[in-house]
């Protein structure tokens, strides 16, 4: 929001609070080509906190949470999740840097990608179309992750997934196909196989947009025993009930940019943007 | 006139000549009633009793009848035409130097599939590989092999020792530390390989990059937001997706290949063909019984490789349909259980 945050890294204008912020969003640009999907965008979550992103279509909103686990490169800017770039490193950080000249010491350098993936792995994602993968039952749609980067044995990766699907209300379909699950199934199959790493954040992109209306509760209900339990998440959604009730902070981005940000009830309910208004007038 | 049985169905008012006039809303239990009454023929039965005559098809069962007499007469020339010498089949069928053949055709055939479905993914990941220079080498290497024609890659392979007179394994342009004599490395049956896997690695690889590209792009997505290990994104993830399309379209690949191993009689292999070939420039009598020898057994391998095929795509299926689809004998089960079922419900009514 203001020009000072970006010297200070880490830190926002709420100086009491000691922690980093679990997301920072740092003046990121983005294009498509010649097209500007993300115009210096600033945005700051704190741990523990909901910040729900909402927007018009094409304003940007998706891409901003693909930035944030760098499934997009911004042209411009960084992101850090709990103090760690992400997609990038300080040049000769972690290491002697003695050798390093020193006009090339701190310059950002691009992560390898085994690096990346690492962090991808702390960050959760849980897609508007589910993308779980069909050839795998539910359990081992979340079992596989933890295996795979090695967190876990495959027995313990197992009891874990079969908690998880518990905790999502999934218990009794651990051995069925994703096919065989209707969508707001899938869509908690899903939430759960993003809990598995255990990650620090959870970015949502429109979990309920691809379900029928009367499945909406059921995925939503759990997102919302998710933000009680004190995990940080980021939402996009299009549901403005969802997000008076849940949210610490709405984020309005329009063009790729942020038009507003603060507390549901000044946001949603005294927006002081006209931008604001007429969306908010138009999706309620 | 007389009453169709199905007129209850008709929505239309009834004609007022009709002794019992009945709208259609009428209670249902009345017109139960009334058609439980005895002797009454021409009372129409309750619609639940009613079996719904099948639509007859007349063009269907004089195309079946025609096409069963040309069966027939196929079948009835192919076991009396006496030039198809069925005694001298059967003397051939099993004879040890046939057999000899079929096995090298086997073995040709193993190595060439296992070798060119390797070489495929290879040619298939550089294809979709972010280099620029694995693109063009393996498009090149595409274009090539599926531009020569695969009797010119065996003749050339054949006379290989004469262009290179040995290989060697060590620093590229430098120091060689193995060197292997060409003439003694290059055995007939290791130049059929190379040759078949080289051509058939070509094909194979548009095969597995078709496969590859129709994987939803969501699933590299989420396999990558998961932080999954890119050899495991693609071994657990990507892979075993595409095989479901790669399935098909590989085995019509290995059916051309079993075929194509005919050719390496030319780089003097006796194979299946080759043997059949050979005896009948000896019994130039057999011509005939030895070529449907070889065509008996290709059609026995084709049949073994469909059968492997249904159960290989029935595998790759999980996941993908709701339901697997049923194999041979339990729809056979299902068929009988319906026919019986139908037999009966026939004898109820």
């Amino acid at each position: 929001m203001t020009t000072e945050t970006a010297e200070s890294t880490g830190t926002t204008e709420d100086t009491t609070e000691v922690r980093p912020a679990a997301v920072e969003v740092h003046d990121v640009h983005k294009w498509y080509g010649a097209h500007r999907v993300l115009d210096g965008v600033e945005l700051t979550v704190r741990p523990g906190e909901v910040t729900v992103i909402l927007g018009p279509s094409g304003s940007g909103k998706s891409t901003l949470l693909r930035v944030i686990n760098h499934l997009e490169k911004p042209e411009v800017g960084y992101v850090s999740v709990n103090g760690e770039l992400i997609g990038v490193r300080r040049h000769g950080e972690g290491r002697e840097t003695g050798v390093l000249p020193a006009k090339r010491r701190g310059r950002l350098k691009e992560l390898s990608e085994r690096a990346i993936l690492g962090q991808r792995s702390r960050i959760g994602f849980v897609f508007q179309n589910f993308n779980l993968f069909p050839h795998l039952t539910a359990l081992d749609n979340v079992a596989a992750a933890p295996v795979a980067t090695g967190k876990l044995t495959k027995p313990e990766a197992q009891e874990l997934a079969r908690q998880l699907l518990g905790r999502v209300g999934l218990a009794d379909k651990a051995g069925a196909y994703p096919r065989q699950l209707s969508g707001g199934q899938q869509q908690r199959v899903a939430i759960a196989r993003a809990l598995a790493l255990r990650p620090g954040v959870i970015l949502f992109d429109e979990p309920t947009s691809a379900l029928d209306p009367e499945l909406v509760g059921e995925v939503l209900a759990v997102i919302k025993d998710l933000a009680t339990s004190g995990t940080t998440l980021i939402i996009v959604t299009h549901e403005i009930g969802f997000a008076r009730e849940v949210a610490d902070q709405v984020v309005f981005l329009d063009e790729g940019r942020i038009v507003e940000q603060g507390p549901p009830t000044e946001v949603l309910d005294h927006p002081k943007h006209e931008r604001t208004r007429d969306f908010l007038s138009k999706v309620l | 006139m007389s009453e169709p049985p199905g007129a209850a169905v008709s929505l239309a008012p009834a004609p007022p000549a009709e002794e019992t006039p009945e709208p259609s809303s009428a209670p249902r239990t009345a017109r139960l009633a009334e058609a439980e009454r005895p002797g009454d023929d021409t009372a129409p039965r309750p619609l639940a009793a009613q079996r719904v005559l099948p639509l007859r098809r007349p063009g269907r069962w004089i195309a079946t009848a025609i096409v069963l007499v040309l069966v027939a007469q196929i079948v009835h020339g192919l076991v009396t035409n006496p030039f198809y010498q069925w005694d001298r089949f059967q003397y051939w069928f099993l004879r040890p130097t046939i057999l000899d053949g079929l096995f090298i055709t086997l073995e040709v055939t193993a190595y060439s599939a296992v070798l060119g479905l390797l070489g495929g993914i290879l040619i298939a990941l550089g294809r979709l590989s972010r280099s620029p220079v694995l693109r063009v080498v393996s498009w090149t290497y595409t274009w090539l092999f599926r531009s020569v024609p695969l009797i010119v890659v065996l003749l050339f392979l054949y006379n290989f020792s004469a262009l290179y007179r040995t290989l060697s394994i060590g620093v590229p342009f430098g120091p060689a530390f193995f060197t292997f004599d060409e003439s003694r490395l290059a055995t007939d049956i290791v130049v059929a390989v190379v040759g078949l896997s080289l051509n058939e690695a070509a094909y194979a690889s548009e095969v597995v990059r078709s496969g590859i590209l129709a994987v939803d792009q969501g699933q590299h997505e989420a396999a990558s937001a998961l932080g999954l290990p890119k050899r495991y994104q693609f071994r657990k993830i990507v892979f075993p997706q595409a095989l479901r399309s790669i399935t098909p379209n590989y085995v019509n690949l290995l059916i051309n290949l079993i075929k194509s191993t005919s050719l390496v009689f030319y780089v003097s292999l006796l194979d299946l063909f080759g043997s059949a070939q050979s005896m009948g420039s000896t019994y130039p009598g057999d011509i005939v019984p030895l070529l449907l020898v070889a065509t008996i057994w290709y059609l026995i391998l084709t049949s073994a490789v469909s059968v492997v095929q249904f159960y290989v795509e029935r595998y790759f299926s999980r996941g993908a349909t709701r339901t697997l689809p049923p194999t041979p004998l339990q729809k056979l089960r299902t068929g009988l259980r319906d026919l019986r079922a139908r037999a009966r419900r026939e004898a109820a009514i």
